[in-house]
């Protein structure tokens, strides 16, 4: 991708997310959620990340190759785990990441 | 509590921000790192930073650059990421909305996660009285901060990590990070299998249609079973949720 290309895509998101966070406050009054759309907006964050994680897991190479020995695999349910029972976000990171480096060494 | 002056108000809004820092400053080093990693400038990497201020968005859009997904699409995911936003904005709004541009504008493009969560419920008690907009401009001013800064460190140190280390791995470790804790009842659950199952199946779908999709169905999966649960819940009132999508 060109840099000119990237570029818009930041200028875009910016205004978009600008046009957003300012919304209310701008329109106040004047702007109303439908009760419709306040309920699904809380089903984005784990439709959205959900559908984020689970291909970018499963294909390591991206556009849909499927490989037998996929660390990621075991590596992301053992974060998955870290992340439920703890919280944390950084605790989620390092065993993650600190699992997938092991299960490589094992591996090869 | 009432504060004396908008100092005042400003610096506990600081401080209540500052122990929500340690959650954000690895998501920030991450996404440094990732972009430096991408072949990135560091130029452009602090730019997309200071346009983005949107943690999320931004790494799923890393992520899709990395991808080549068409940048239609890229902009469309990352916007659908920060829809929430409006639902913040829904809520600050009756307590901002009076003041003069020059602090609504800042205010609301440095709206975040972190401070709406610290101060929606207290600008909606009144208990912040009539400097309550100092003190959110606390939070947010410490958190954009944070972030901004946390993503410069990434990308110095982005530059000094080897490949081996496979730290692409990061992203979708964070997104889970995130993902987890907010899975909190049956819909919320049915919403992410859903979304990511769907995703694995429809990969190949072109213009990365398959992550739009998956991320409507498992919306739609959500309010489904909100609707079936509230049914089985009450016997009577049903008269709303006849409309519930299908």
């Amino acid at each position: 991708m060109s840099d000119l290309t990237l570029w818009g895509i930041f200028l875009a998101v910016a205004l978009g997310t600008f046009a957003m966070r300012l919304s209310f406050v701008e329109l106040y009054g004047r702007l109303r959620i439908p009760p419709l759309l306040s309920r699904a907006l809380m089903y984005v964050p784990a439709s959205v990340l959900a559908a984020l994680v689970l291909p970018a897991v499963i294909y390591p190479g991206g556009h849909g190759g499927f490989v037998l020995d996929n660390s990621q695999i075991p590596a992301a349910i053992a974060a998955g785990w870290v992340a439920w029972r703890t919280r944390n976000t950084a605790l989620t990171l390092a065993a993650g990441m600190g699992m997938l480096w092991v299960f490589k060494l094992v591996v090869s | 509590m009432s504060y004396r002056s908008g100092m005042e108000a400003f610096w506990h809004g600081v401080r209540a921000l500052v122990p929500m820092t340690p959650g954000v400053v690895p998501f920030g080093l991450i996404t440094g790192v990732m972009a430096i990693g991408m072949g990135m400038s560091p130029g452009m990497t602090i730019g997309m930073t200071l346009l983005f201020y949107a943690g999320s968005a931004q790494m799923a859009a890393l992520q899709l650059i990395q991808d080549d997904v068409l940048p239609v699409a890229i902009v469309f995911t990352a916007l659908i990421i920060n829809l929430r936003m409006m639902m913040y904005s829904a809520s600050i709004a009756p307590y901002l909305h009076q003041l003069p541009r020059r602090w609504t504008w800042p205010l609301s493009y440095m709206l975040s996660d972190q401070s709406f969560a610290l101060c929606s419920t207290k600008l909606a008690s009144g208990e912040l009285g009539q400097y309550a907009h100092h003190y959110y401009a606390g939070t947010a001013v410490t958190m954009w901060l944070a972030w901004q800064l946390s993503v410069v460190a990434g990308v110095y140190l982005g530059a000094s990590i080897p490949d081996t280390w496979s730290l692409g791995f990061a992203i979708p470790l964070s997104f889970l990070a995130l993902l987890v804790p907010g899975i909190r009842n049956a819909a919320t659950l049915g919403a992410a299998l859903v979304g990511g199952v769907v995703a694995v199946l429809a990969v190949k779908m072109p213009y990365n249609l398959g992550l739009i999709t998956a991320s409507i169905g498992g919306i739609v999966a959500g309010l489904v079973i909100e609707s079936r649960q509230e049914r089985s819940s009450t016997l009577v009132s049903v008269s709303d949720e006849e409309r519930a999508p299908k």
